[in-house]
């Protein structure tokens, strides 16, 4: 029989505001994300100074996660924590710096510190570094948010006890305007079911 | 030679994103890896296309690497001595 699963904290990101479980923790009046991300980073007590290597997306996937692992009942130690994101824009804001880095033949100087990043699981790979978590992940391209996949496989990672929690979400960078983080931390715990209609409406909200 | 440090130092923190050091918190001597500003090995990456764009410096040889970026003084020594640019 299938254990019930809860939705235990989510955290959306999106026009300078920070919001975790539905309530404003963090607001800023940054002229750009870069600049917003940074003064996210700050307001957390932050000192993981590899945070700066990172693009944009790994940036807000990052900071939700640590939004809601700072919440979370879950023991990231002896828990195992599986992580699938989505979003539609793969890494493109960091591909379009690349691809400006290399347009002109005559001053060809590839950035292999923007390269790395030429790929969205990378900030899966930070999440995972950063928290220890040896774990169940995947990042797909999606046109929007699906709710019905990720309640699928989210759900099924558990209950087959490929993990006992799951970090899964929605997030996008496609420029500095147009952001957006909504992620979630499924377990057994929490008061929110784990289903497609609430992944739906907390999106939406 | 001073100025090139200074430069290095500056260029070092802006294109190596090291958003936690300023000019003044890097000695000529400290270690630039390891125990040093701690670069990795994508950051070395970086520092060789920093040599080649600014400075007209292809390392052929990585292996050299190690001894070049060892320091702000040594990789300052190296331009001086192999510069184009």
């Amino acid at each position: 029989m299938n254990t019930k699963l809860h939705i235990q904290s989510y955290c959306k990101i999106k026009d300078n505001t920070v919001t975790l479980d539905g309530n404003v923790v963090f607001k800023d009046n940054a002229d750009d994300l870069k600049s917003f991300l940074k003064s996210t980073y700050k307001h957390l007590n932050l000192k993981y100074g590899k945070f700066f290597k990172m693009d944009s997306l790994s940036k807000i996937a990052f900071l939700a996660s640590e939004f809601i692992f700072n919440k979370s009942q879950i023991d990231r130690k002896s828990d195992t924590i599986a992580i699938v994101f989505s979003n539609n824009a793969s890494s493109l804001e960091t591909d379009r710096k690349h691809q400006k880095s290399i347009d002109n033949a005559d001053d060809y100087f590839p950035s292999p510190t923007i390269f790395v990043y030429t790929l969205p699981n990378i900030g899966i790979g930070e999440i995972s570094i950063r928290h220890q978590l040896k774990s169940e992940n995947a990042f797909f391209v999606f046109n929007n948010y699906n709710a019905e996949f990720h309640y699928t496989y989210e759900n099924s990672l558990i209950q087959s006890k490929k993990a006992d929690a799951v970090l899964g979400g929605w997030i996008n960078v496609d420029d500095d305007k147009n952001y957006e983080a909504f992620v979630y931390l499924v377990s057994k715990k929490g008061e929110i079911e784990h289903n497609k209609k609430q992944l739906n409406k907390l999106y939406l909200k | 030679m001073e100025n090139l440090k200074q430069e290095l130092k500056a260029k070092i923190i802006e294109n190596l994103n090291l958003e936690d050091f300023k000019v003044e918190d890097i000695d000529d001597n400290d270690s630039l890896f390891g125990d040093g500003l701690g670069l990795d090995s994508i950051d070395a990456l970086e520092l060789i296309v920093m040599l080649d764009k600014d400075y007209g410096i292809k390392i052929s040889d990585p292996k050299k690497g190690k001894d070049i970026f060892e320091s702000i003084q040594t990789m300052a020594q190296f331009i001086m001595d192999n510069k184009t640019k």
